[in-house]
């Protein structure tokens, strides 16, 4: 299948999926409002207080975590259409594969970039530095990995048809440990040797490190490339166990 | 000769859990030509589904083929999936999405552009008196709406096969008999070939109305549902005060009619023309001095063919199975007849 055909195909089933969002404002609220919860309940937590700095290295970490839940949340709305005859339907027609799985995966994830820009906005004034172009590359960077994660969620929606306690189980067993161990939420130098290895063997480690940086300003050649290797792993992974997983008709 | 809108070729399918295995669909021939309605009537678990589903693109069949207008499905599904039109048995239209929407998105999915793809939305939207509920969210409608939405986006693409997998399932019967006039109507209209299954007597039972009469995943009969009955006959049904004149009643009847049976006090004659055949057996047995206590003539039904063919009653089969046709290829299990139960003749033929 052509690469047009299937860019063509993302964007109706990405437009029919965030239709129902844009219709519902009261989710937009929340999806606003959540990240400053976080923010302001979070950030007088850390070492060292709201200064700048911490600030700094806080953000593109929310961010980043938004990103991955928001992401593991696309296998549970494809469950919500596998129950009513809307999937099946969507499987019948002539719309590709690949381009049912993107379409689902980047809805999940365009939200969370609203979210980015309204955190960086709201933490500006307190001394949070801009780099427009540094948040441009961070959050393309975070798009990518998301798409692999929304392939792997919606591969885990497909394996637990019917079962709807299968897919949250493992959602939620893996979610808290991918978090914690990437440094999202609180830095990992103090940390024992073992979760250190654990911490260098996950992707979103190095994805959230070159966040970082680039929301930083900074571009240090291997740092970023170490996360781009990250989230396209995790990419490349999602998209094959997921199409893999869709083209198993039974 | 035209090439078949549907031609399947010993279609199986086999699902197997753990060590069974469940054959559910079994060396299924079947053929159908453009531009016919036909029905596929049978109990739940019979194998309709599945094989609708394998036709479809939807389940990929253990062995044996499916040609739809001339193309293997299994090989080129996505050449297939450019011809039909699809309604499940759940529905097709999301809930939180809005009916016109859904409609437009399958019309932009078969690649037509947007103009087109709204125009072709409204035209169809009208045709099924949903214009006022078209900017409505789905899980507003009521069933039979959003059954037509359902419809509606089986046919924005204009397909030249349609598929309606137990469409009136669920529904009130006002709405059902609502429902299967439109079906009607959109066919004579479209010309387009739609194949329909149910375990509804009543969706089947038009005269000319063509019936593949599916049980345990084979094609146990095919033909207008009128010839279906007339093969039968009429049944004269005779009630006696007691079993003695009964069996008395039913030993003179068999010297005149090959079909006689006894059922305690009654006896039961299948006959071509039963209003003209009750007379006469009246008269009859009148001269030979039996009492008879009551008589009933009927015209057959579709189910009391199923039970000539099968020694079961399709209505029982439904509620022996539960409410729905097994829609999960995942656990076969759940909805099909146990194949180690008896056959449940003896309480049936009563």
């Amino acid at each position: 299948m052509s690469i047009p055909t299937i860019a063509r195909h993302t964007s109706i089933v990405f437009s029919r999926e965030v239709r129902p969002l844009l219709r519902s404002p009261f989710q937009m609220v929340i999806a606003v409002v959540q990240p400053i919860m976080f923010l302001a309940l979070f950030a007088p937590l850390l070492p060292g207080g709201a200064t700048a700095e911490t600030l700094q290295w806080f953000v593109p970490g929310m961010v980043a975590m938004s990103c991955l839940a928001a992401a593991t949340m696309t296998g549970s709305n494809l469950m919500l259409e596998m129950a009513t005859g809307s999937h099946e339907r969507l499987l019948v027609s002539p719309l590709t594969r690949s381009s049912l799985l993107l379409g689902r995966a980047l809805k999940e994830v365009v939200p969370v970039i609203a979210q980015a820009l309204v955190l960086v906005l709201l933490t500006w004034p307190f001394g949070f530095a801009i780099h427009p172009l540094g948040i441009l590359g961070g959050v393309a960077l975070l798009a990518l990995f998301s798409v692999g994660v929304g392939a792997l969620s919606f591969a885990l929606g497909l394996a637990s048809k019917h079962q709807d306690w299968l897919f949250w189980t493992v959602q939620q067993t893996l979610l808290f440990p991918v978090l914690l161990s990437a440094g999202v939420l609180l830095p990992l130098d103090g940390a024992p040797t073992w979760l250190r290895w654990l911490s260098q063997a996950n992707p979103m480690t190095h994805v959230v490190a070159a966040t970082r940086e680039l929301f930083a300003g900074r571009y240090p050649a291997d740092t970023l490339l170490a996360g781009l290797a990250g989230a396209v792993v995790v990419l490349v992974i999602g998209l094959a166990v997921g199409i893999r997983r869709m083209q198993r008709a039974d | 000769m035209s090439t078949p809108a549907i031609e399947t070729t010993d279609l199986t399918k086999t699902f197997t859990s753990g060590k069974t295995a469940t054959t559910a669909v079994d060396r299924l021939i079947l053929t159908i030509e453009p531009g016919e309605l036909v029905a596929l009537l049978g109990p739940n678990g019979a194998g309709k589904s599945t094989t609708l589903k394998m036709i479809t693109t939807l389940l990929t069949p253990t062995s044996g083929t499916v040609r739809l207008l001339g193309h293997d499905v299994a090989k080129r599904p996505a050449e297939a999936r450019r011809h039909f039109g699809f309604v499940g048995q759940g529905n097709s239209a999301g809930s939180l999405q809005h009916g016109r929407d859904e409609v437009v998105v399958q019309a932009l999915a078969h690649g037509l552009g947007r103009r087109q793809a709204a125009a072709r939305a409204d035209e169809i939207i009208d045709a099924l008196g949903l214009a006022d509920f078209a900017h409505r969210p789905v899980e507003r409608l009521s069933g039979g709406q959003r059954r037509r939405f359902d419809i509606a986006i089986g046919l924005v693409n204009r397909p030249e096969v349609l598929f309606l997998d137990e469409p009136s399932t669920g529904l009130d019967p006002a709405s059902r008999a609502h429902l299967q006039g439109i079906i009607r109507e959109l066919h004579e209209e479209t010309g387009a070939t739609m194949v329909l299954t149910t375990h509804y007597l009543d969706e089947a039972d038009a005269p000319s109305q063509r019936v593949v009469i599916i049980d345990h995943g084979r094609v146990i009969a095919d033909d207008t549902a009128g010839a279906l009955k007339a093969g039968l006959g009429d049944l004269v049904t005779l009630h006696f005060d007691d079993v003695c004149r009964a069996a008395a009643a039913a030993d003179a009847l068999r010297r005149q009619h090959d079909r006689v049976e006894e059922a305690g006090t009654s006896v039961g004659v299948r006959t071509d023309d039963g209003p003209t055949a009750g007379l006469t057996i009246l008269d009859g047995l009148r001269d030979a001095g039996l009492q008879i206590a009551g008589i009933e003539t009927s015209h057959a039904s579709l189910d009391d063919v199923f039970l000539h063919l099968t020694g079961r009653s399709l209505r029982e089969s439904d509620s022996e199975t539960g409410e729905s046709e097994d829609v999960d290829p995942d656990s076969p299990d759940d909805n099909r007849p146990d194949p180690t139960e008896p056959n449940p003749t003896e309480e049936v033929a009563a």
